[in-house]
């Protein structure tokens, strides 16, 4: 059977179980574009590249499920880099498709030519320029493969328009040619029974859970591994929501913006167990002083994780999914043999920063509206069941510190590459992927104006997704980086509240606008946007333009140098340095 | 500070170079030399990567080396377990009367003299690297004029092979016995 190159994209990424397509025509990848309108895909007309980019990782952090976006060549192709970017930081599969000028004129300037596979090179897993019509199905089957299995990442796929008119056989499946591709096998069972020993022995464990138990769908393992040897957990911006905030051995958040107790608990620690987790600069402060008294066991998928920042005592390379049963089967065994470990002292002291040092903030019932208030009411309202998306900034982190996750997949943020603009088009992603679910965006008034134009396309689509604006007419962590380290000197970080007006923008484009002002009306103005069913709703929440994150570790010192904040007193900040459990 | 040496196959396809080339861009790893060529498996070319760094750095460009799709095996050759050799092409400007101690110091290296210019010499050596920085460096005193190089090419001593431990499909055709 012979076919274009471009209904051979079509079938095989029908064939490849593509249901949802985020994207933009143009000139080279118009071809791709006639025979979509008689697939089974169903194409999602964003308003900027960008966009699809980041509702393709929207759509594949939410479902686990690899994403598709797809562009024309040149400036279409370039706009796809950021989201690239990101989701190759946050090991997020998505596979980006994207349409080049005619195989001759490759190398001429021509019009809108651009070389995306040299350009992504650096910020993809795997990348190629197809030029051969015979191998489309292979290199989107391959595509797949790549992007979806060992440590996921983005996939870009780079056609010539020639290549796309051209006939060529169709056959699906194609042969996969990867010879060179390395997906870690087996663990190793002597590893991880010392793994378990180590575990047993250890009087200050922790559990270091990065966005890896996510991916793998392994956060009912770690509960049987939590519960199992009663280490307090930690679980960093990744994988917030990947072990229940409101469990006993929850710590919360680690690193600069982390909480006390769960900071402290890895700087004291005797053993960090480190599963999916790549020991970020974020999260381990001044990494020479980072848990001075630990051991490692890290478990990983990717080899390259392996000491690349801090040396193991023990590396288990391999996929949490079939490591981590065999680690709570190992685990049960090295008990029965030689009785549980005892951590119940390390538990007291845990549970003792917990409730010295918890999160404070003060919302005065006639001040100025915080944007942890509205957290704390979004949190309460939805009970933890909302999937909440953020972008990079203040508005991030007091979301992933305030809201209380309960379950995985409900937490999609920016967190490597802290990409501003990320979460209007990422809910759009994940409301397609997760349809009939409470998708609620917070996201910062500079952020929102990155992608706001997306609204438009979740309008038309009919997706119900909650914008909640925390507009303190500020960049706001950078006011605030320049307020503690640059002696109150705010350069260029204004962004004022009342440009563009929140609400008519929102009207203008097909949504609800809210705004809400003070403490007393958030349940109100929440109740009415969660209500709202067939169209975006967006609230313009103005929010304290002083307000800072805290706690804070400044970039590049120790994790022992963690600030507590305002509304700790002098005596309490010192008795923290300490670490010293106050009374309750 | 030390200087490793990398065997690496990869598919003789397009962009693999680029992609090994953008890899040690992106991880701020330093290349020293960089040689590339086919093997007798037409599908698999074979570069030789020499690297400058802490053994730990360079164990993280084996790792991330061996992460790359198109990359089928990363070795690392130690100094002692490896023949290593460098070509160079030396031009020497020499006046006649010193021609002959330049043609005996060649000789003493075993290089050769391949052109004969009036006023030049171009001499090819084939060295194991520290040899061949003894040569220019010898051959300084006379003025080099123009210095091409290689980059080194290695390969294990004794029976072993690259791609002992590699599946069938990959491995280089037997040879003819």
């Amino acid at each position: 059977m012979e076919v274009t190159g471009a209904q051979a994209l079509v079938k095989s990424l029908e064939c490849q179980g593509v249901d949802i397509v985020f994207g933009l025509p143009g000139g080279t990848i118009l071809p791709a574009y006639d025979p979509i309108r008689s697939s089974s895909l169903r194409h999602i007309l964003v308003r900027h590249e960008q966009g699809a980019g980041h509702a393709a990782e929207g759509y594949a952090w939410a479902t686990g499920r690899v994403g598709v976006c797809m562009a024309t060549s040149g400036p279409g192709a370039t706009n796809l880099v950021t989201a690239l970017s990101d989701a190759y930081m946050d090991s997020v599969p998505i596979v980006a498709i994207t349409g080049q000028v005619v195989s001759h004129l490759i190398g001429t300037d021509a019009f809108q030519e651009a070389d995306i596979t040299g350009i992504t090179l650096p910020i993809t897993k795997h990348n190629e320029l197809v030029t051969d019509v015979e191998r489309i199905p292979a290199a989107i089957a391959e595509a797949f493969h790549i992007a979806s299995s060992g440590r996921p990442g983005p996939v870009l796929v780079d056609i010539p328009k020639d290549i796309l008119q051209t006939q060529g056989p169709w056959a699906w499946p194609p042969t996969m040619d990867l010879p060179g591709y390395k997906v870690p096998g087996a663990p190793d069972p002597s590893l991880i029974a010392q793994a378990a020993s180590l575990i047993r022995q250890a009087s200050k464990p922790v559990l270091y859970v990065g966005g890896g138990v996510i991916k793998s769908d392994s956060h009912a393992a770690v509960r049987e591994l939590a519960d199992l040897t009663q280490a307090p957990v930690t679980t960093t911006l990744m994988a917030r929501g990947a072990f229940p905030d409101g469990h006993p051995l929850a710590l919360g958040m680690p690193g600069m913006h982390g909480m006390y107790a769960a900071v402290a608990a890895l700087q004291e620690s005797d053993l960090i167990v480190a599963l999916g987790a790549r020991f970020d600069d974020r999260v381990t402060g001044k990494l020479a002083a980072f848990a001075p008294h630990a051991r490692i066991a890290h478990i990983d998928i990717d080899p390259a994780e392996i000491g690349k920042n801090r040396r193991p005592d023990v590396a288990i390379i391999g996929d949490l999914a079939q490591v981590l049963p065999d680690l709570v089967t190992a685990m049960r065994a090295e008990i029965d043999a030689n009785g549980p470990g005892d951590t119940a002292q390390w538990r007291a002291t845990t549970d003792g920063w917990k409730h010295s040092y918890p999160l404070r903030y003060a919302q005065q019932p006639d001040g100025p509206l915080k944007p942890q208030h509205v957290v704390e009411r979004l949190s309460a309202m939805t009970g933890g069941d909302a999937i909440v998306v953020a972008g990079v900034g203040q508005h991030q982190m007091h979301a992933s510190q305030h809201y209380s996750f309960t379950k995985p997949r409900s937490w999609i943020n920016s967190g490597g590459a802290g990409t501003m603009g990320f979460a209007v088009p990422a809910a759009m992603g994940a409301q397609i992927g997760r349809p009939g679910e409470l998708v609620v965006a917070i996201d910062g008034d500079g952020c929102f104006q990155m992608t706001a134009q997306e609204l438009a396309t979740c309008a038309i689509e009919g997706l119900p997704i909650k914008v909640l604006i925390f507009n303190n007419g500020f960049l706001g962590m950078v006011r605030q980086w320049q307020e503690l380290f640059y002696d109150e000197r705010y350069s260029e970080v204004h962004l004022g509240t009342s440009i563009p007006d929140y609400v008519k923008l929102a009207e203008a484009y097909g949504c609800v606008g809210l705004r809400c002002e003070q403490a007393g009306d958030v349940d109100a103005v929440l109740e009415k946007a969660l209500a709202i069913s067939d169209v975006p709703a967006v609230v313009d929440f103005r929010t304290h333009d002083a307000e800072g994150v805290f706690p804070m570790v400044p970039a590049g010192h120790s994790n022992d140098d963690i600030v507590l904040g305002p509304e700790f007193t002098a005596t309490e900040q010192q008795a923290a340095a300490r670490r010293e459990v106050l009374a309750r | 500070m030390t200087t490793h040496t990398l065997s690496v196959l990869v598919e003789n396809k397009p962009g693999v170079l680029a992609h090994v080339a953008g890899l040690f861009s992106r991880r701020a790893f330093n290349i020293s030399s960089l040689s590339v060529g086919p093997t007798s498996d037409p599908m698999v070319s074979r570069m030789t990567i020499v690297v400058d760094g802490a053994s730990t750095r360079v164990d993280q460009v084996h790792k991330q080396l061996e992460k790359l799709v198109r990359v089928l095996k990363v070795t690392e050759l130690a100094g002692d377990e490896a023949i290593e050799r460098e070509l160079a092409l030396i031009k020497v400007r020499v006046k006649p009367e010193l021609r002959a101690e330049l043609v005996d110091l060649a000789t003493s290296f075993r290089a050769n003299v391949v052109d004969l210019g009036s006023d030049t010499i171009v001499l090819e050596a084939v060295c194991a690297p520290g040899r061949l920085d003894a040569l220019l460096e010898q051959l300084e005193a006379h003025g080099t004029c123009e210095l091409v190089r290689t980059g080194l090419i290695a390969i294990s001593r004794g029976s072993e092979t690259i791609t002992d431990d590699m599946p069938d499909a990959v491995r280089e055709p037997a040879l003819i016995s």
